[in-house]
């Protein structure tokens, strides 16, 4: 164990982009936009975003927008919120935000939210605090917050907190880590954080920690590396970031990582192999835990890995560049 | 991608994979196709069907059914059994398709689109839910459609209710029936159903059933929430109350220069009231408010209402609600005349308006009325008084002997909150008393960590119930020591006990007059003369946290050096603080220091020997107003005019804070960004009232 190899993890990544023609591929191909803006944040969070060919990304990126203004998760499929957000993440790590028709992507999301506050991912309905996190985060790095009705979309926020502090997707929806940090997150940019019950919220975060020192998404479940993030990233929202043990799941998560070769003894895959990080130990890898992976190694101020934004989920200097300049 | 072991693969698994591959491959390319030449035949649905039952996350499909549906359901002349029959077929692809991955969202959804057309029988849904559950009872996404088939069929709260008590009979450790237990009986206990009203009862069984759980396994964290949610059910009151103020009830408030004789009398002098001429009227609620505004709050004095008074909440959240409310009685404005006494009254609540954000009114108006006099005409400071420097050094502080002098820290009958909080029910006494003898019983016979937890919260929650029957907190000591149990028994969460036992250590401190006063100081230089101010010092006292801060509005000059302190969170409240000292601490980044700014009548701040600067990872980032959080504009001219070459990263956010700030007095050694030279002349700029940085008079 000992340190986290960045190389591999480079490697891995960029062979994981070229790669579509494995099962894993092919099945989670719908989703690809989400799996660019996980590569590429990791890639520059490892300081290695120079790597990559800006313009094919930026302009595959393009063409996965639709008259509606929203942008699917590949060419040929359907537009919907969660590729919209992915979509003007990537661009905002290439700092090509300019490029975007700005009335265009905020009319989509404008015309997503319901009566109640909510918001829905498409023109199909599915409501989701999910969805609330990624209008007010997409329309906020748009710096077009002001044209959703905002009151109205944290007191649906509101709706969903539970008794321990905790939020659901939906109203009376149990608490979950990766809810929490979208309503936390959409608190936070909304300059709401006081609306969170900090102490409360904080002692159900910090007990996600568990014997092995990794965390899981709410009580009595198995631990993942992405709940690295999404417990790690509210923790540090709310300022409690301290009441886990920090060592104890930067050990979990260098754990997590694939080091050795020697796993491969065909070489069938012995390149994409070699890297990334998985759910669990010795699980296999994938882009979305290798990012959440270096992603909450950041958040622990791991040597080597830029300083990640908690609620924006970009790093640290492409926030700044958006809101500073 | 989830629960996948790690293994290489075989070459004859290779061959399959790869002819899989290119199944699902060509599968997606046509049925692409289809999709986007809207074909809804019976060939195309088929191949809709093959894709989501190997990959239900292809959303594109869900969507396409939509589509088919609505085509075919146009093409059907409106024959229901038609109908019927074409939403059936959509039931059977999804759970065809959540045998697959039973955590599919677009499968649940497309289940709640189709029930939700009302062609569909419900009663089939809740056979399908016992499945599910039986197969997983911990499914999210099952018991979010069990939520909206019962509304769909407007199931009773009360059968479910039972259904809920089903599932933890059969298995405790069942947290999501514990949750949505909690949400059943909220919505019934709000609405006051017949039978489950009153609370009291509600709760004594809840009580007996989660016990069942903790008791047969402490470590299963499946009861513990929901037992803290009982505490906290049996213990606040819905409605709002105030549980304190500044001024507070009966208090005399005199205003007098610097060259007046010394009082016999007890009040205290306010030095920075009368730099300023600004009063701060204070009001402090147990939870967050909205609707503080002069329709709601009068202030008045014989002279008549007040006008013109804006309040404002020290948040900044878009609701517009917060526990604590301030409004400025602007003195130049109030037009009183020198040296008599005029009696203020604050009205609260005699108007509806006050409401928390769950939707209880304040109920009980009440009114604050204290004393004000002036003995000297405000005037501006002269520019060229410049003061004295104030030093924290031991030597410089007196201790207060006498009661006499301390009338300023309130009676105790307000410590104790007679005045504002309403008599505790003898039955809420009695319910946390009783908790607090079934977990000692737990303690003797199993060592554990929810029990030593669960015991300190309940010995908590008994003396801040009991402490307005003027016990004070009888509990602190036994306290304090589970907290030191729990820093050994459970060391990952060790942070946690300690800031647990720095509020433990801050309430007891304030309990009471006498245990106050041991920490009440007077400033040496300015005894004699009687214009300085009463110096509250907690120093080495191992605080990693604030608190009580509801004790603290009264406190002008604050030592807190020699501590742990991360943050201070809550401090904004303290309006009339002049002087802090926070050196020896470990306050990491500028926007900690966030609370500060709304501070108006800070002159003296300590900041020395803390963290900030060295980290990368600012933990109070949206605590603090910032453009990233729209609570705040970036002034990106004036930035730059004053910040020259200073580079910008961290700059803006000592930017943010320093800008707000009036000090006079100003000490920053010990940081890592405390010897850069160029950023001390940026502070410099930024604080154009500082007459000393580091102890160094500036030109």
């Amino acid at each position: 164990m000992g340190e986290l190899v960045t190389e591999k993890h480079v490697r891995y990544i960029l062979a994981a982009e070229k790669r579509k023609d494995d099962f894993e591929s092919v099945v989670m191909e719908h989703l690809r936009m989400n799996g660019v803006y996980w590569g590429l944040t990791t890639l520059d969070l490892l300081g290695k975003l120079d790597t990559v060919d800006v313009n094919e990304f930026v302009s595959w990126v393009m063409s996965c927008q639709h008259e509606s203004g929203g942008f699917s998760g590949n060419i040929g499929h359907d537009p919907h919120i969660l590729y919209t957000l992915s979509a003007v993440q990537v661009l905002a790590l290439f700092n090509k935000l300019d490029i975007i028709d700005v009335d265009k992507v905020t009319k989509y999301i404008v015309s997503l939210q319901n009566e109640d506050g909510s918001f829905s991912g498409d023109i199909w309905g599915e409501v989701d605090t999910r969805f609330s996190y990624i209008a007010i985060s997409c329309l906020s790095i748009l710096h077009c917050l002001d044209k959703i009705n905002v009151e109205k979309a944290v007191k649906y926020i509101l709706s969903c907190k539970n008794m321990d502090g905790g939020f659901g997707c939906t109203p009376g929806g149990e608490s979950h880590a990766g809810q929490i940090f979208c309503c936390v997150g959409a608190l936070a940019i909304t300059g709401s954080l006081d609306l969170v019950d900090k102490d409360l919220l904080g002692w159900w975060l910090c007990e996600r920690q568990v014997k092995s020192g990794g965390l899981n998404g709410r009580p009595e479940k198995l631990p993942d590396v992405c709940y690295s993030w999404w417990v790690l990233s509210s923790l540090i929202m709310i300022d409690r970031v301290h009441w886990i043990n920090k060592e104890k799941l930067i050990k979990f998560i260098l754990n997590c990582q694939v080091v050795l070769a020697e796993l491969l003894s065909c070489d069938f895959e012995s390149d994409t192999e070699n890297g990334g990080i998985s759910d669990r130990p010795d699980d296999a890898v994938d882009i979305f835990h290798t990012y959440f992976g270096v992603a909450g190694l950041s958040l622990l101020e791991y040597p080597g890995v830029k300083p990640i934004d908690p609620a924006y989920a970009l790093p640290v200097d492409v926030v700044d560049r958006i809101f500073f300049k | 991608m989830h629960g996948r072991p790690r293994k290489a693969l075989e070459p004859v698994d290779a061959a399959a994979q790869s002819a899989k591959t290119e199944k699902l491959r060509l599968l997606q390319s046509q049925f692409l196709a289809n999709h986007h030449n809207r074909i809804y035949s019976k060939e195309a649905l088929e191949i809709s069907v093959r894709l989501l039952e190997i990959n239900p996350e292809s959303y594109t499909a869900w969507n396409y059914r939509k589509l088919a549906v609505e085509h075919l359901v146009s093409q059907s002349e409106s024959n229901p059994d038609t109908i019927k029959s074409i939403f059936d077929e959509e039931l059977k692809v999804v759970e065809s398709a959540l045998r697959q991955n039973f955590k599919s969202y677009g499968a649940w959804h497309h289940r709640k689109w189709v029930l939700s057309k009302g062609y569909s029988s419900i009663d089939n849904e809740l056979r399908l839910l016992d499945r599910f559950q039986k197969a997983d009872p911990r499914n999210f996404h099952a018991w979010n459609y069990r939520r909206f088939v019962c509304a769909l069929m407007k199931r009773s709260d009360e059968d479910e209710l039972n259904y809920t008590e089903k599932m933890i009979g059969t298995n405790f450790s069942n947290y999501s029936a514990w949750h949505n237990r909690s949400v059943l009986l909220s919505n019934l206990m709000k609405r006051e159903v017949e039978g489950h009203f009153p609370k009291e009862k509600v709760l004594e069984e809840e009580y007996n059933l989660v016990q069942n759980a903790l008791f047969t396994d402490p470590d299963d964290q499946s009861g513990w929430f929901y037992h803290l949610w009982l505490i906290d059910q049996t213990v606040k009151s819905d409605a709002p109350v105030l549980v304190s103020s500044w001024p507070f009830p009966g208090s005399h408030i005199t205003l007098k220069g610097n060259k007046c004789l010394h009082d016999h009398g007890s009040s205290i002098s306010y030095p920075s009231l009368l730099d300023t001429g600004i009063i701060p009227l204070i009001l402090c609620f147990n939870q967050a408010v909205e609707g503080i505004e002069s329709s709601t709050v009068a202030v008045k004095s014989e002279l008549g209402i007040v006008e013109d008074l804006i309040w404002k909440s020290l948040s900044t959240n878009s609701l517009n609600t917060a526990q604590v409310w301030v409004t400025y009685l602007n003195l130049r404005n109030l037009k009183l005349q020198m040296s008599r006494s005029y009696l203020i009254e604050i009205s609260i609540g005699h108007s509806e308006g006050i409401m928390s954000s769950s939707g209880y009114h304040y109920s009980r108006p009440s009114e604050i009325s204290f004393k004000l006099f002036v003995e000297t005409a405000f005037t501006e400071p002269a520019e060229d008084q410049v003061g004295k420097m104030i030093s924290w050094e031991n030597d410089n502080f007196q201790k207060i002997e006498h009661f006499q002098e301390a009338d300023f820290i309130m009676s105790d009958r307000i410590i104790t909150g007679n005045d504002y909080i309403p008599a505790i029910s003898n039955w809420c006494a009695e319910t946390i008393g009783n908790e607090i003898n079934s977990f000692r019983v737990l303690l003797s016979e199993s060592d554990c960590k929810i029990g030593k937890l669960t015991l300190a919260r309940l010995l908590t929650a008994y003396d801040s119930i009991s402490s307005a029957h003027d016990k004070g907190m009888v509990h602190s000591e036994e306290i304090l020591e589970l907290y030191a149990d729990l820093l050994k028994f459970d060391p990952t969460h060790s942070s946690y006990y300690k800031d647990e036992r720095s509020l433990v250590l801050l309430r007891q401190i304030t309990s009471t007059r006498e245990s106050l006063l041991q920490y009440c100081h007077h400033d040496r230089n300015s005894i004699e003369t009687n214009d300085g101010y009463v110096c509250l010092r907690l120093q080495n006292l191992s605080l990693s946290r604030m608190g009580s801060i509801e004790s603290l509005l009264w406190v002008q000059m604050l030592d807190l050096g020699h501590n742990e302190l991360k943050s201070i969170e809550g401090l904004e409240a303290m309006q009339l603080l002049a002087c802090l000292n926070l050196g020896h601490n470990k306050i990491g980044t500028f926007t900690a220091l966030g609370p500060l700014r709304l501070l108006k009548s800070l002159k003296v701040l300590n900041i020395t020997h803390n963290e900030i600067g060295s980290r990368s990872v600012d933990t109070t980032r949206y605590l603090c107003s910032s453009p990233l959080s729209h609570t705040e504009e970036f002034d990106c001219d004036l930035f730059e005019s004053l910040s020259g070459d200073v580079s910008a990263p961290s700059m803006w956010e000592a930017f943010l804070v320093f800008k707000s700030l009036n000090l006079k007095q100003l000490d920053i050694t010990g940081n890592a960004f405390a010897g850069d030279n160029k950023i001390r002349s940026f502070l410099v700029k930024l604080l154009p009232t500082l007459k000393w940085l580091d102890g160094e008079a500036l030109p």
